[in-house]
Parts: C-alpha cells; structure tokens; sequence
C-alpha cells in the first residue's frame, strides 16, 4: 500500500530579550550557574505575580507579521495547567484561544504556501537534569531557563515531505535571525521543534484519524530522520491493517529511531483558562504599523531586490541574502564600489568565491582588494611576444601535449607567461597571443 | 492603655512625645500576652522586631521625622510575605515557609514607619470565613469567646477588637475584610481591585484579592489606604488612577448623597441586623441624604459565580505547593483546600469549562452592568454586611459553602470588583456588633469613606461605642 506524509510542525523560538518573560531577571542564561538568573516571580514564590515584558511582546508580533500573518486586536494570555517538577508554579503562562498571531504562511522555493496556524508567546520552563550526588541518585532543578520568553509557532499539516520540512524550518530561523529576535542557536536550545507525524493512503483526503508527535530533536537533520523512521514504522503498521497509536515519541540519537513516551491514554488535559494575573491586551492598527516600521527588510523581499537591482542569479543572491549581516556587507560594497567602476556582480563573485570573512574586513577594503586584482598593466605588443616566444621554446613538452589535443594545457602556459611580468597584466590578452601563436 | 488608642490618637501622642512608640509597642504586646491564649489572634508574634522597631522608630521621631505610620503598631495578615518572617497563610503546607522578599504592602507600610507586631491568623489558604478552618487552630470573637470572628481575616478583625494593636492589615476575596469587621464590630475597607497591589499576598482568587486596612475608625482606614494605593509596577492588575488624599477628603462632606437601598440584601437577614441597619438608613435621611430605592440582583446569583471563578483559580493557584518545594507534602493540605482544589479542578475540565467557568466570567458581566446601572441614580448603596451575627464556634463543621453562605451580602459586590467598607452599627441583645457595608462603584473610596465617617461622626458620642470587649 501507498502511503502519504501528513505532517505539521511546531517550532518553539527562543527571544534574545534582555530580561525573562515576566520578570526582571537575566534571559542570558546559557552555561551561566545554575539558579543564580532567578528571582521570587520566576521561582514561583507564594504571592509573586508576572507582569509580562513589552519587548518579547513586541517581538512576538513581529514574528507574526513576518509569517505573514493577522494580529489579533485583542489577546490575553491563559493559564496551562499541568505538573512538572521544572515549572515552578504549577502553570504555564502561554495563550489559548487569543494568540498574538494567526493565519499565516511561509513560501517555499518551489512555490509551495506552508501555512501558518498561530504564533503565540509562552514562558520556557526551568531544567531538569538527573545525577548523582555524594553517590545517591538526585533530579536537579535550574530556574536560569524558567520564564525566559518563547514563541511558538504552529504550522497546518502542509508539509509532503522531510525536504520541504528542512527548507521551512531553514527560512523560519533565517527570518527570526533577520528579525534579530533570537539567535536561533539549536545547539543552546534556542529553536525547539516538534514534528506531528501521520500517514494517509495515497488518494485519500482528510486528516488521519491518528498522530504523532516526535520531541527532543535539536537538528533540522534530525527531522527529517525522525519523519523518515516514522513513515517506515507508521507503514508497517498501517500495512498489517492496524492504527498506529496517537501518541508522543521521543527522538533516539544514536539510532535516529523515535521512542513512545507518552500515549493518549496519560494526554493531559491542561485546563487552561485565562490568566487573572496579567489584564487582556488591547493592540492598535497604529501599533501594529509602527512595528511594521521597525522591521527590517526580510530575506525573501530582499533576495527578489538583489536579483532585480543587482542583476544577480537568484543562485547567487540566496547565498548573499541567507545572513542579514553578509546582505548588508555586499550592499556596503557595492555602494564603496561604484567610485571604483566595480560593479554588483564583480562584488558578488568575489564574495561567493573568496568567503572572505566579512567580521574581519571593511567593505570598502574589499573594494581595494578586487580593483588591485583586476588592474592590469599596459604591455607592450613586442615585449609579449617575446616573453611568449621564449616560454614557448622552453616548454617544448606542453606545447607538444596541447598540439596533440590536450587543451588544458594552455591555462599552465599562460601562467608562465605571466610570471615573467613584475605588474599584473590582462591574462585574456596573453591567452589570446598564445594560441594564435600555436595554431 | 496606650493600645486602646486609634492611629491618629496614636501619632499625636507620639508628635507630643506624651510616649513613645516603645511604650506604645509594649502595651500593645502586654494586652497581646494577657489576651491571646484566649482570641489567639496571632500565628507568629514577632516580638523582638517590633520592639527593635519601636526603638528605631523613636529615633527618628527625635530627629523630626514624620512619616504616616511612624512608630505604630500594626498587625499583618499571615498572607503577606514580610522578609524573613514566616508567612504559612494559616496553611500546613507552609508552615516553615520564610519569604526572601517582601509583598508590596508590607514594603509600603514600613517604609511608612510602621511596627509589625506580628502575623496574624486566618482560614487556611484565606479560604473560609470563620477562621475556624486555620491550620493552627481557630481565632475566637473578642466580643465572646464562644463565638467566631468570621474571617477570613479574623485575626486581623480580632486583635482590633481586642486592642491588641492600633490597626491591622487584611485582605479580601469576597467578604474576608468586611465580614469579619462586621463580627468583630471593627472598621474594615475593602478597596476597589487593583488599587491595592496583591504582589506577595498568598494568591487565593487572583481576579477578586483585595488587600485592605481593619481599623478602629474610619480616618485611620482612609490613612492607611493612603500608604498603600496606587499602581506597583510589580502588579499588572494594579491601575494607574492617581490616589487621593484619602485621609484629607474623608472628612468632607458629600453633598447631595444619594444612597441605593436593595431589599434583595434584607432578605433571610437576621431581624436585629437588618433593624440596626434601616436605622441608619434612616439616620443618614435624617442627615439629609436621599435615600433611593433601587433593584439589584438576587445576592444569591453572586454565590454560584463567585463559587466557580475562585474554585477555579485557587486550584491553579494551589498547584505550586506540589511537594517537591516547601518542605510539605501534598497531603498536608486541609480538607477545605483539598475540596476546593478538586472543585475547581473539575470546573476547568476539558467539556466543562464552557458550562462553568465560561458561563460564570459571563454572569459576573451581568453583575458588573447590574452595579453599573444602579450607580448612574446612587452614590453608594447600604446593606447589612452579613445576614448573621457573629456565629458560634463550631458552625463551619459538615458547611462545606458555609462561607459563600456567610458572605453572600458581599460578594455580587467583589466579583464586580467594587469598593466598599464595614462600620459598626451597635449591638445586638446578645452584645455581639452588627455591621453594616457601604459599596461604591470601582476607585469611589471616597465617597464610601465620607458616607462611612459622617455616620461615625454622627453617632460618636452614642453608648454603644463605650462598649469594650471583657477578656
């Protein structure tokens, strides 16, 4: 039997805000020591209350308008109710039915519309890690993390395969990059993604009556080998006429296999309800348009400008737009230039073909590198043919491989040939004398 | 006999150096020592604090400070954290609780001079209205022993009563100021939601928790909510309506007062309450107010609403005492805890949300337009605060609602979020005091304050006032 991919995901982002969620306490809280980044609101302490941060508000919609999608006018947040030993009030802070951001969509190369379901702002919780201490088994709990500002965002089952899921999740992060919101690390934990797996015989529409859900994948590499484990495991089991179990599964490392971990059976209900401590909020069309202000431009519109104002391939241009800093270093460039003569496309070639390390170099260095290599003295007519005439005689063996037809070889006599020269000259023009010289 | 004093005879005496805040501080503890084994008032007494206190401030007002509180006793409900004096909200579960930091109330209050004398007792968790459900055993009705304070700040309402402080510091869900002000024939203010910052206040029902003064007149309550109005940046539910000068503008008179009347809030009211209140119904008439007779709804739509809405918010708001923190396990919660967890577990279910809580958010919108309308025809509406009289010890066993029962004359007026005050009216035969509310629409504390002390003010030299507890 024939199967289809139905596939949705749900990405957490973390922000780059200064201070946490709701409280004034450090969000930098990577490899710092643990519970040191903690204060009364963030650890939960009886009678401390959370009052939400403006900027990861702000950042929040700002996601949601590069998604493209509509701002809620009116949004609150809500209470999700469950026990973790790392949530450190019994809740969740998150947002329900009122998210910052709904219906949007990302487009892929192909054309293809992923569309996106909702963006909403949560708070991430503290950190468990299992050791032992003075010999004894012990679970350890970290608060640095608790309330540190995370968006969600939420796709529609659109995805047909681990590709598409790969180029989605590659543009989610270039854009909150882009944004300059979050550093989008995987390795520290800043992009969390979670997969919803099912399948469908082929033919069929509708949304399978199952599905599952793959956690602990900090890799897009890792996506697409948990959503290719998952339609061999899923196929298996559809083939011998049963349902896979609606469940969440864990993601195995070092097997690239998924693990069950939780079935529906324990699914939680989480009884949210909206949260009486942080009044609902009010957002403003002039609001939402200020922000728009404030974005930058974002790497589809900018890559379809470099393709048009530059004359790029749109090759090229993806490489030049895939860092927002590395687009403004080519723009800078072609700006220094101009003076120069030197043109986008000489600064494009230089940059895809070099990799210079633009944190190490001025734009305008660049410049006065590519005009040192394309300069090319004046030569005299005579002086070239002699020079050429005695290289010509020295290399007999060269000469007599490209006579018998190996071609190639005219590249490494062109090479001698300018060697002979202090000054850079025209290697087109010593090409040129060369083979009329040989024919 | 300096803890008989109010908070204005109080700071005179202290302004004159007739005493000083010492001795003040001593008089009160002395009565607290002669009288606690009896009311027990107190979950902690912090005795060596408020004598270090006192003396600092003596000090400063040697130096000529003059701060609103300087050198006054005063008594915090145990669901205020005070920095590095247990706070257990009368609860098992934290027993050795010691917050790190302060609530904002408590940081106001000392940076306004106060003295803590000590934390005082309440229904477990803030949840009842008896106090009988404390974990550390029940607070007793100055006014006799035999009978119950109401609560849930009845240690607060009782050490009032008791003289043993010169004001305290409650709190309010639905009733826990006023009904217990109203037992203990104390004043006791209720403000309007979010003019009084609930950061560090153990969160009972988070949209409804009111912190507020329980003091012996109505100025001193007007002083006091002067210390702590006003928006704390550490509360988002906190307004930014500027604060009056409460204290100032309580005395000025209300001109042209108009005051609404429900007979809803007569109905089921013990005779010697409602009789005691109709009779200053008809003093302010006498005074010149009009009095409008208006039609609000049944107080007893406002039982189920109230219900479901903080059932609901306790269990999440509970959830934090999960066992792995705080030093207590789970099963240290007391039965009324256990109950209303499990009660507004249920109401939040997946498939019950929108037939309870959904369905109640909606009521409290009706109940908010039903107060709406009646304030565009009245200043401020009066009515018995509660229906009984102070009840018996023992009345809370097998009355799993006994609170919502208890408090049902206020509670359509705290799930509107309004203000309102407690005054005593008198007694009854039996001398236990009988209060009486004012309500005001949202931030109208003044014209609940002025309504509230030209009564105080009218009545101040009737015997009843002489009256003193026997203890």
């Amino acid at each position: 039997m024939k199967y289809n991919l139905v596939c949705g995901l749900e990405v957490h982002v973390e922000l780059r805000t200064k201070s946490k969620m709701f409280c004034a306490c450090s969000a930098d809280y990577f490899g710092k020591e643990p519970n040191t980044h903690t204060c009364p609101v963030c650890l939960g302490l009886p009678g401390t209350l959370p009052v939400p941060n403006k900027k990861a508000i702000e950042w929040c919609i700002m996601v949601g308008l590069a998604l493209n999608c509509e701002i809620n006018l009116f949004s609150k947040f809500d209470r999700k109710n469950y026990f973790y030993a790392d949530l450190s009030k019994g809740y969740q802070i998150s947002q329900y039915d009122l998210p910052f951001a709904k219906n949007g969509h990302i487009i892929l190369k192909s054309g293809k519309k992923i569309g996106i379901t909702r963006v909403h702002m949560e708070e991430d919780t503290g950190k468990l890690t299992h050791a032992q201490v003075n010999g004894e088994n012990a679970s350890l709990i970290d608060f640095n993390r608790s309330g540190v500002p995370l968006v969600e965002i939420v796709t529609e089952p659109d995805f047909d395969n681990a590709e598409e899921v790969k180029e989605y999740l590659q543009r989610l992060q270039q854009i909150v990059r882009y944004l300059n919101v979050s550093d989008a690390d995987m390795e520290k934990g800043n992009m969390r993604l979670e997969p919803n797996i099912s399948l469908r015989r082929e033919g069929q529409t509708g949304l399978p009556d199952y599905k599952v859900e793959v956690k602990n994948i900090n890799s897009f590499n890792f996506v697409g080998k948990a959503i290719e484990f998952e339609i061999k495991r899923q196929t298996e089991i559809l083939d011998q006429g049963e349902k896979p179990a609606q469940e969440t599964r864990g993601f195995v490392e070092s097997n690239s296999s998924t693990k069950s971990q939780r079935s529906k059976e324990d699914a939680q209900d989480y009884r949210y309800f909206p949260e009486p401590d942080i009044p609902p909020l009010r957002i403003t069309k002039n609001y939402i348009d200020g922000l728009k202000e404030q974005m930058p431009e974002l790497p589809s519109a900018k890559l379809a400008r470099f393709v048009e104002e530059y004359d790029l391939s749109t090759y090229d241009a993806e490489i030049l737009t895939r860092e927002k800093n590395m687009a403004d270093f080519f723009e800078a460039c072609v700006n220094d230039g101009k003076e120069f003569g030197i043109n986008a496309k000489q600064i494009a070639n230089y940059i895809i073909n070099k990799k210079p390390d633009i944190n190490e170099l001025l734009p305008a260095q660049l410049v006065q590198t590519i005009v040192q290599a394309t300069k090319v003295a004046d030569v005299g007519e005579d002086k070239l043919n002699e020079i050429i005439d005695k290289i010509l005689s020295e290399q007999e063996k060269a000469v007599n491989d490209f006579k018998s037809g190996k071609e190639t070889v005219i590249m490494f006599l062109v090479g001698q040939v300018m060697r002979q020269f202090p000054e850079k000259i025209d290697s087109g023009k010593v090409k040129e004398s060369l083979l009329s010289k040989l024919k | 006999m300096l803890n008989k004093l109010n908070i204005k005879q109080a700071r005179e005496g202290l302004k004159n150096k007739d005493f000083s805040s010492v001795e003040l501080t001593k008089a009160c503890l002395d009565r607290i020592k002669e009288t606690d084994e009896k009311v027990h008032a107190f979950v902690t007494l912090t005795e060596t604090e408020a004598l270090r206190g006192a003396q600092e401030a003596d000090k400063l007002i040697l130096s000529g400070q003059d701060l609103p509180l300087l050198g006054i006793p005063i008594t915090i409900k145990d669901n205020f954290s005070t920095q590095g004096t247990r706070t257990t909200a009368s609860a098992k579960v934290l027993e050795d609780y010691i917050p790190p930091f302060d609530s904002t109330v408590v940081a106001k209050l000392k940076a306004s001079g106060m003295v803590m004398l000590g934390k005082t007792n309440m229904d477990a968790w803030a949840h009842g209205s008896s106090t009988e459900t404390s974990d550390f055993g029940s607070t007793k009705n100055p006014w006799n022993t035999e009978h119950l304070p109401g609560g849930s700040s009845g240690g607060a309402a009782a050490s009032v009563a008791a003289d043993q402080c010169i004001a305290a510091i409650g709190s309010e869900t639905a009733g826990s100021i006023r009904q217990p002000a109203a037992w203990c024939g104390v004043v006791g203010l209720k403000p309007t939601y979010g003019r009084v910052s609930r950061y560090g206040v153990v969160a009972m029902g988070s949209s409804l928790d009111s912190p507020g003064p329980l003091t012996k007149t109505v100025e001193d309550s007007a002083l006091i909510l002067e210390v702590l109005a006003g928006q704390d940046k550490l509360d988002a539910t906190t307004s930014p309506k500027d604060v009056s000068k409460y204290s100032e503008d309580t005395k000025l008179k209300t001109k042209n007062l108009v005051i609404g009347v429900s007979e809803e809030y007569f109905n089921g009211v013990d005779p010697e309450v409602a009789e005691r209140v109709k009779g200053a119904i008809k003093l302010y008439e006498k005074m010149g107010a009009k009095i409008e007779t208006i039609k609000l709804f049944d107080p007893k739509y406002a039982i189920d609403v109230y219900t479901i809405i903080q059932r609901s918010e306790v269990s999440s708001n509970l959830a934090r005492y999960d066992g792995v923190r705080y030093g207590s396990a789970r099963q240290s919660f007391g039965e009324e805890a256990k109950r209303r967890i499990m009660f507004g577990t249920h109401a939040l279910s997946s498939g019950y949300y929108d037939q309870y809580y959904n369905k109640a958010s909606k009521v409290r919108t009706v109940i908010i337009d039903d107060f709406k309308k009646a304030f565009e025809k009245v200043d401020v509406i009066i009515a018995p605060t509660s229906p009984s009289l102070a009840l018996p010890v023992g009345a809370t066993k097998d009355a799993a609602m006994f609170g919502e029962l208890a408090d049902i004359l206020v509670e359509p007026s705290s799930i509107a979020g309004l203000s309102g005050i407690n005054i005593p009216v008198g007694f009854s035969n039996s001398n236990l005091p009988i209060g009486m509310q004012i309500i005001g629409p949202q931030f109208a504390e003044c014209s609940v304050l002025q309504t509230a002390y030209e009564y105080e003010q009218e009545t101040k030299d009737e015997d009843w006032r002489k009256k003193e507890p026997e203890l």
